[in-house]
Parts: C-alpha cells; sequence; structure tokens
C-alpha cells in the first residue's frame, strides 16, 4: 500500500475553472461555423397515434427554409443497448409520447426554422393513452404501444439465490411495505446541444455534441446514418451538466447530422427548456413491494424485492436499470437469500433512462426505511441495526458481487458520531427529527450487455520536448472534472506536477477510446489505463536517466519532477532535462494503457446456478456512504426544512478531495429535490403539466442546509491509487435518511415521493383522528 | 424592421442591428458574440442569462435588447481586470471549487457581484437569498456561498471593485 502521494489527494483547482468563471468555456451552443443553419424539431400533439401523413411541402416553399427531414429518410432503430434498440431519430408511423419528434427543419435562421414548423402539415389517427404502468400491462392486448411487447413490457426479470422462503419462515421478524417514487428530471442546466458537419466532398462528418458518451453517440450515428464509423467524428466540447440525461444519444444529434448531410451545410439545434422535459430519460418511477426478514438476533436473512418500472416510450437504459433495482438489494449489507420480481413497463410518456445513481435510488429508498422501521420493531437503534448487517471487506454477496474493500462500518461509524445521532434519535421534540441511512454504489463497472469485451479504456501518455507530458483519452467532462483527476493520476504516475500534464479528451479522433462518463466508472478506469501507461514511459526514462546519474535504473525513483537514486539520493536529475536527451535521441515517446472490467459470472453462489442479470456487469469496487438528516417539520404549514446533513463517505483514496466534497455536496441537493420536491405531472393524454423549470422545482441556495462531509480514511489495496468513486453513491441515502428524520419528528412514515407540506398535513392530520378515535 | 441601436457592453459601444422583440440574450450572444453569458431556459426561470445592467442583475432572456441603450451592460466577460486577472469573484470560485460545469457559472458570478457590490459582508442568508434566482445543479450551492463569502472578504479588505 503506498499512500505516500503527492499529486493525487490534492485538492487542486480544476483545469478548466479559469476559463469558465472567465465566460471563454465553449459550449456547443456556442459555436459558429461558416454557413451555418439552425435546426428545429416539429413534435407531436399526441402522445400515442399512427401517422397518417407528413406533407412539408409548403414549409419547404417558405424562403430561407433549407431541408426538412422526417422519420422515413432515417429508419433505422438506435438505443444504448443494442439488444433492445428501438428508438429512431425522427417517428416512424406512429408516435409514443406526446412531443415525440415528427420532422425537423433547417433554415438559414432560428426564427424561420421555428415558423417552417408551422407550415408542416401531420395528419394523426389518435389511439388510446397508457400513462399508468399497470393500467399499461391490463390493457395490453387492446391498446399495444410496441409491435414486438405484447404485454406493453420491455423485459422482466426473475432471480433467485438461496431459499428465501425457507429463510422467512425460520425469521423472528418480518416487514413488507409498498414503495413507489416519483417521475424526475435531470435538470442539468445546458439543454441538449448539437451542432453537425457534414462535408460532401469527403464524406466525412463531425458532430459537436452536448453528451457523456462520445462513443455511444458515435456508433447511433454510424447507425442511424449508415455511415461507418471512420467517417464520423464526435467532439465534446464543454458540456452544462449531464447526470446521465445525456448518456444517450439525442434526437438532437440525429437530427442535426440528417440535415447537415442533406444540405452540405453545419446544422446546430438546440433544445429549448420544454424539449429536454419532453425528451427526459430521468429516473424511472419505480412501484414496489419489498419483503424484509431477520432473525432472533437481527441478522437479515432474507429479502424478496418486486418491482414495477414505469419505462415510458422506448427502451433506453431500460433493462439496465431494471437489473440493477435487482442487484442493488444485494449490498451494503449481508442479505443470504434474496428474491428479485422485476419487469420493465411500456407507457407513453418520456422515456425513462439513466440519472445519477441508476437503480440504486429507489431499492435504496425502500430498504433503508424498512430497516429504520424493523429496528424499532426489535427495539434497538437504526444505527446498530446497520452495523450489525454491514458487509466487510472481501464480502462476496450471494449473487457474487465482490467487494473486495470496504470502510462502510467507518462511514456510519463517523456520521453518527459527528451528528449525534444516537444521543438525538428518538429524543427531539414532536416536528424536529434525525434520521440514518447508508448507501453504495458501483465503481469502475464493466456493462454487460455492451457488444464486446474490448478494453473500455484506453489511455495515451505522450512524452516529449514540445508538450512535456500529453493525456489523450476520449472521456468527457460533463462538469464532473474528470480531466483533472486523471491529470492528476498521471502526473503522480510520471513523477511530475498536476500543472504540467495537458489533458485532450471528448474527441473520438484526437482522443483514444473510453466508453463515457456514467456508471462512476472513469477515476477507477482512466486510473488502471494510466498507470500502465505510465509504466511504460517511466521504464525507457529510466534507462536513460540512469546512464545521466550514474547509477542502475532499477535504482531509480521519480517524483517532484525529478529522478535520483533510492540509495543515493544525491545521484539526481529533472525529468526535463532526460525527457530532453530522449526525445532528442530517439524522438517522441509514448504508452498506451487499457482498462478492461472484470469479468465475473452471475451466478446463485448456494446452487452454483447461473442467474440472468445478476450482478449486471460486476463491478470491480464499491464506493460507500452514510448520511444522518436532521429535519425540523413546520406542524401548521407541513413544510420540511432540513437544519443539517452530516455525511461520511467511502470513496477510497480521494483523488482531489475539494473535488470529492463538491460531488458529494451536489448529490446532496439533487437527491433532495427528488425527496422532497421533484415531480413531473402527466395529464391523462401524456402532456408533461410542468415542463418548464419555474412550475417543476428544484433545490436552489435557499434550501441548502448546513452540511459535514467527511472523507473516511480509505484506501482500496486493490484499485490504482487506491481509488473509489464518489459522484453518484453519495446520492443513494439522501432520500432514505430524510424520510427517516420525517418519521423521527412526526412519527409517520411515508412511503411515496416527493413529501410535498399537502402529504405532510394530510398524514399529521390523518394521525391526529387516529388517535383521538383510539382515545389517546 | 430592423433598427441599428447602441449598447455599452463592457464599457465598448456596440453598434447592432436589431427588431423591437429580439431579447437582450440572444443579442448579447448572436450579434456581439459575446457567448459567456448562458441561456438555460430562455423563460426567467434559472439565471444562466444574468448581466448587469446598470450594476444591477437583470435576466437578459427577458429582456428587450432596445430598452437597454444607454444603459450600462456588463457581461462576465467584463469582469477581468486589463491585465488579464481574474476579478476576485471568479478567483475565489476557481479556488473554492464552486465551477462545476460552469453553465451556471457567468450568471452566478454577476449576481454575486452585484450582491457584494451592494453588500461587501453578506451574512450567510443574506448570500443565499441574494442567489436564489439562479439555479445549478451540480455544486449543491455550498462552494459558491463560501466563495462569495470568501471574495467579500477579499474585496472589503483589498478595496477592489
Ligand atoms: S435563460 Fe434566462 S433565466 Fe434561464
Ligand atoms: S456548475 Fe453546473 S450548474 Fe452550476
Amino acid at each position: 500500500m503506498n499512500k505516500d502521494f503527492t499529486q493525487v489527494g490534492r485538492s487542486v483547482p480544476r483545469k478548466d475553472g479559469p476559463i469558465k468563471v472567465k465566460g471563454e468555456a465553449i459550449y456547443t451552443g456556442d459555436m459558429v461555423l461558416p454557413r451555418m443553419a439552425y435546426g428545429k424539431i416539429k413534435r407531436s400533439p399526441y402522445a400515442h397515434a399512427i401517422i397518417k401523413k407528413i406533407d412539408y411541402s409548403k414549409a419547404l416553399e417558405m424562403p430561407g427554409v433549407l431541408a426538412v427531414v422526417t422519420g422515413d429518410e432515417a429508419p433505422n432503430k438506435w438505443g444504448i443497448v443494442p439488444q433492445t434498440a428501438n428508438e429512431v431519430a425522427l417517428a416512424v408511423g406512429k408516435v409514443r409520447f406526446y412531443n415525440e419528434g415528427v420532422a425537423a427543419v433547417a433554415a438559414i435562421d432560428e426564427e424561420t426554422a421555428e415558423a417552417a414548423l408551422d407550415l408542416i402539415e401531420v395528419e394523426y389517427e389518435p389511439l388510446p393513452v397508457l400513462t399508468d404502468p399497470f393500467e399499461s400491462m391490463k390493457r395490453a392486448n387492446e391498446v399495444r404501444i410496441h409491435e414486438d411487447a405484447p404485454e406493453n413490457i420491455l423485459h422482466s426479470g426473475d432471480q433467485l439465490f438461496g431459499d428465501p422462503d425457507k429463510a422467512f419462515a425460520e425469521c423472528t421478524y418480518i416487514l413488507e411495505r409498498e414503495f413507489s417514487t416519483s417521475y424526475v428530471n435531470h435538470a442539468f442546466l445546458e439543454p441538449h446541444t448539437s451542432l453537425a458537419s457534414y462535408d460532401t466532398q469527403s464524406g466525412q462528418l463531425q458532430l459537436w455534441s452536448s453528451t457523456q458518451v462520445p462513443h455511444y453517440l458515435h456508433t447511433q450515428l454510424s447507425i442511424v446514418l449508415e455511415m461507418p464509423m471512420s467517417k464520423i467524428r464526435v467532439t465534446v466540447p464543454a458540456v452544462g451538466g449531464g447526470f446521465g440525461g445525456k448518456g444517450e444519444a439525442s434526437s438532437s444529434d440525429f437530427c442535426a447530422a440528417l440535415l447537415s448531410r442533406k444540405i452540405g451545410r453545419p446544422v446546430r439545434i438546440v433544445f429549448e427548456r420544454s424539449e429536454v422535459f419532453a425528451t427526459n430519460k430521468g429516473r424511472h418511477p419505480c412501484h414496489m413491494k419489498v419483503k424484509i426478514g431477520l432473525d432472533k438476533d437481527g441478522y437479515i436473512q432474507a429479502v424478496d424485492f418486486d418491482n414495477t418500472m414505469d419505462g415510458g416510450a422506448y427502451a433506453g437504459w431500460g433493462i439496465v436499470v431494471m437489473f440493477y433495482t435487482a442487484s442493488m438489494i444485494h449490498l451494503p449489507y449481508k442479505v443470504p437469500n434474496a428474491r428479485a420480481n422485476v419487469r420493465r413497463v411500456y407507457t407513453n410518456k418520456p422515456t425513462c433512462g439513466a440519472m445519477r445513481g441508476l437503480g440504486g435510488v429507489q431499492p435504496r429508498f425502500a430498504m433503508e426505511c424498512m430497516l429504520d422501521e424493523m429496528a424499532e420493531m426489535i427495539g434497538i437503534s437504526p444505527y446498530e441495526l446497520k452495523m450489525k448487517n454491514a458487509v466487510e471487506s472481501g464480502y462476496r454477496s450471494v449473487s457474487n458481487l465482490h467487494v473486495p474493500h470496504t470502510e462502510y462500518k467507518k462511514c456510519l461509524q463517523t456520521a453518527a458520531e459527528r451528528s449525534g445521532y444516537l444521543e438525538k434519535h428518538g429524543k427531539l421534540p414532536f416536528g424536529k427529527g434525525i434520521g440514518l441511512a447508508g448507501g453504495y454504489y458501483i465503481s469502475g463497472t464493466a456493462y454487460t450487455l455492451y457488444q464486446s469485451y474490448k478494453p473500455h479504456t484506453t489511455v495515451l501518455l505522450r512524452v516529449d520536448t514540445e508538450g512535456g507530458a500529453t493525456l489523450h483519452c476520449a472521456a468527457a467532462d460533463i462538469g464532473q472534472g474528470c480531466n483533472t483527476v486523471m491529470a492528476q493520476m498521471a502526473a503522480e504516475a510520471l513523477g511530475i506536477r498536476y500543472e504540467d500534464v495537458h489533458v485532450i479528451s471528448g474527441d473520438t479522433e484526437l482522443g483514444t477510446f473510453d466508453l463515457g462518463s456514467f456508471a462512476s466508472r472513469l477515476t477507477y478506469a482512466s486510473g488502471v489505463a494510466i498507470k500502465e501507461a505510465a509504466k511504460q514511459i517511466n521504464d525507457k526514462l529510466f534507462e536513460v536517466a540512469a546512464g545521466m546519474v550514474g547509477c542502475r535504473a532499477d535504482q531509480l525513483e521519480v517524483k517532484d519532477c525529478r529522478f535520483f537514486s533510492k540509495f543515493e539520493p544525491k545521484k539526481t536529475i529533472e525529468w526535463a532535462k532526460v525527457v530532453d536527451v530522449y526525445t532528442n535521441s530517439v524522438g517522441t515517446l509514448t504508452g498506451l494503457g487499457h482498462f478492461s472490467p472484470p469479468r465475473l459470472k452471475g451466478i446463485d453462489l448456494t446452487r452454483g446456478k447461473r442467474v440472468q442479470g445478476a450482478n449486471i456487469g460486476h463491478s470491480p469496487t464499491f464506493g460507500f456512504s452514510c448520511q444522518i438528516w436532521e429535519v425540523d417539520v413546520d406542524l401548521e404549514t407541513g413544510k420540511i426544512r432540513v437544519d443539517k446533513v452530516t455525511e461520511a463517505g467511502d470513496c477510497g483514496q480521494a483523488v482531489n478531495p475539494m473535488s470529492v466534497d463538491g460531488q458529494v455536496e451536489g448529490s446532496i441537493l439533487f437527491a433532495m429535490g427528488q425527496a422532497l420536491y421533484e415531480e413531473m405531472k402527466v395529464a391523462p393524454d401524456g402532456k408533461i403539466i410542468n415542463a418548464s423549470l419555474h412550475d417543476y422545482k428544484v433545490p436552489t441556495a435557499m434550501e441548502l442546509p448546513e452540511i459535514d462531509t467527511t472523507i473516511v480514511d480509505s484506501y482500496d489495496p486493490t484499485a490504482p491509487f487506491g481509488v473509489k468513486e464518489s459522484g453518484e453513491g453519495p446520492v443513494q441515502p439522501t432520500i432514505p435518511a430524510i424520510t427517516n428524520a420525517i418519521y423521527d419528528a412526526i412519527g409517520v412514515r411515508f412511503t411515496d415521493l416527493p413529501i410535498t407540506p399537502e402529504k405532510v398535513l394530510k398524514a399529521l392530520k390523518e394521525k391526529r383522528e387516529k388517535e383521538k378515535s383510539e382515545g389517546k | 424592421m430592423k433598427q441599428l441601436i447602441e449598447l455599452t457592453i463592457n464599457n465598448r459601444v456596440y453598434e447592432v442591428p436589431v427588431s423591437p422583440k429580439d431579447l437582450l440574450a440572444d443579442v448579447i450572444r448572436d450579434k456581439v458574440r459575446l457567448t459567456g453569458t448562458k441561456k438555460g431556459c430562455g423563460q426567467g426561470d434559472c439565471g444562466a442569462c444574468t448581466v448587469l445592467i446598470d450594476g444591477e442583475p437583470v435576466l437578459s432572456c427577458l429582456t428587450l435588447a432596445i430598452a437597454c441603450q444607454e444603459k450600462k451592460i456588463d457581461t462576465i466577460e467584463g469582469l477581468v481586470a486589463e491585465d488579464g486577472q481574474l476579478h476576485p469573484i471568479q478567483q475565489a470560485y476557481v479556488d473554492h471549487g464552486a465551477v462545476q460545469c460552469g453553465f451556471c457559472t457567468p450568471g452566478m458570478i454577476l449576481t454575486s457581484k452585484a450582491l457584494l457590490d451592494r453588500n461587501p459582508k453578506p451574512s450567510e442568508e443574506e448570500i443565499k437569498r441574494g442567489i436564489s434566482g439562479n439555479i445549478c445543479r451540480c455544486t449543491g450551492y455550498k462552494k459558491i456561498v463560501e466563495a462569495i463569502f470568501a471574495a467579500g472578504e477579499t474585496i472589503s479588505t483589498a478595496g477592489v471593485k
């Protein structure tokens, strides 16, 4: 274990900080190319309808209109999960959600494009609209959303590990509860934006896009446009947030590209905020039935998990999210027997997809709230119950998830101590409460449904006199700061300073392969690749340096921009001088490193049977955290004020502690929004009623509580530089911690979100009436 | 009908052809080509398009460009000193990790400036209230509040404006 780092562990300001505060960072929507045209998408006024006819002749006649495309021109289906790809650039034959795109226009300016949309005539034959997943399943024989899904179900999964029925029969404490979560959107601040430029001479397309996944976008463009990937280049300018919502291609990407190819001019499409809501890909509303059994000593013996997910109109990330919800019940507690029955249902609503901490947030809400309740059943503190069941390093779940390292208990302990949880819980005056919840998330995971097991990340390090050290990797910095973190790790591995590492990322041509920014994979994945690449460079430089200082190469170390002999520290030479000598005689030096995720079969360990989707792309390691929330419920208005949040997280070795704190604080407010305020409301006809940031309420600074975060001392010896994730784990405990705190405050256990003042008042009233009738 | 108007942005006079319904945000971004001013919603809900007009924070996506003649408009690009040094607020945002994706940042910084110009020593509550019209989805606001607080200290000790 080497924790003697100089560059990893430094709270350096992010690389792109200065240009961002100066307003000089270039986002896709800031770019203007010569002869650039402006694209707009015509959207459906029906949530479910057959398209009988599209007539755009009048639009084409309008001066300034350059081209129109419709779905028929690009009918190839795309999808982030190749096995379930069922989306098209623009609707073909049928629309399945309100505001689905049916045609796209390019014009000389935005106003003209906008005006031309009104001249496109579309004839529809409306179909019945299904907005509820249960109704959708029930009426499937009468209303079918996709021809190939006769039950209106994208996919369902049944998993069995051990013998839960037998285990339940022997349990002393059993609790069954139902939970449901709301329909929420990422609400990143920069709407989807795409700029495509097709060169008719070379047949080459370049697309600038606000995406998290340049590689996936690359493959999907290739499918939809029927062009080889080698003729397409995807470039990611600065991105104004993603949170999973830019973790798939967007229809803006396809439409810009199709229009540009048609007219041989660059075309830019910038979504309106209403289009961001209309195309969604946010968190799946889940309807969960959960049963947990504990033995007489409070050890979890079995979990039964049933989940009906409202997936919206298309597949998207759906099957992955579905299996994640099932997989997530196996940690961070030891569960020897488990069953999951999960299904993802189609409805006529904008599609759900990946959203920060995907698949984890919903089951975590249920499990952490239920364990809180069960602790009360037993008569012990929820803290004690969770400590008792918490996983330890080296644990292997019954579903074959292997946890090489965890400091989860330290997280629970630290948060409890710093917040005074044990002294306060159950003892605060009515209206005030404190709640605890834990959580975990994958880190560096494999994507099981990816087409191949080629390395998921490749890093090219280049060292020479001209550039010093340059790191190439097509990873996407969407604001989370991966460029800074990669530079810190590369500097550490090369023995130089972070400030001296240039990073070239976010470009499929200039950068080497990377799968994208999702699943909290980048720090881990790029870390592995960086170490491997740096070793090749160091090996060569050591030999030259050895000759220069007069010692053996294997006796050298490199640190603080100097090579020196471990045994005779006076034998030392500057890093740059060695690079100079090497470059002068041999030329530019490169190192290439790869990361391939581990493969581990998802099996039922007790019977050795393979179980579909069991460990959903095994993760090499996991991050853990605990949050404790203190709330004050206004008994008159039902408003919940959060006084304080105490968080303790195990993200392994923090590469950039300031950046980790930023991820944690951002996560806390992000998930707090879903717990208390956020919900997309859908009318019976499928229209989203509150598709604006005025009506869809995200937390503002006024909602910021006091936040106390601790990065617990942690180092995963199996991980590069000891790292783990910190970007998605911290959203996991938030919702149940708030919910548990509200229970502690007013004695009401909420099981559906968001917990609005109206719900609080109603619950308080019911509680008072019940107490009265019981004569209390 | 387009008309030529004069807009004074960051102490420089720009002559721009605008129609009466053109919004200041679009004119600044598309005609003057100062793209530091961002548009997150175009409906007055997010604050990303905030500029200063005569020192007051204004949502440029709701403001008609023609109404801004003879006014002093400041955008994020005008904050850097002549010699390229960051304004203390900008520096504080960088140093305190108050920037992630950066899309809210220009509007947030200008709002911070108006706040600190009025009151260089705001309380935490005053800072929160001051920036409550600016949405940041990334940072959770904590580091932004800290940055504004720190910038206020620097400004009042050094007397920078
Ligand atoms: S763009 Fe003006 S307030 Fe959002
Ligand atoms: S930094 Fe991304 S919205 Fe504020």
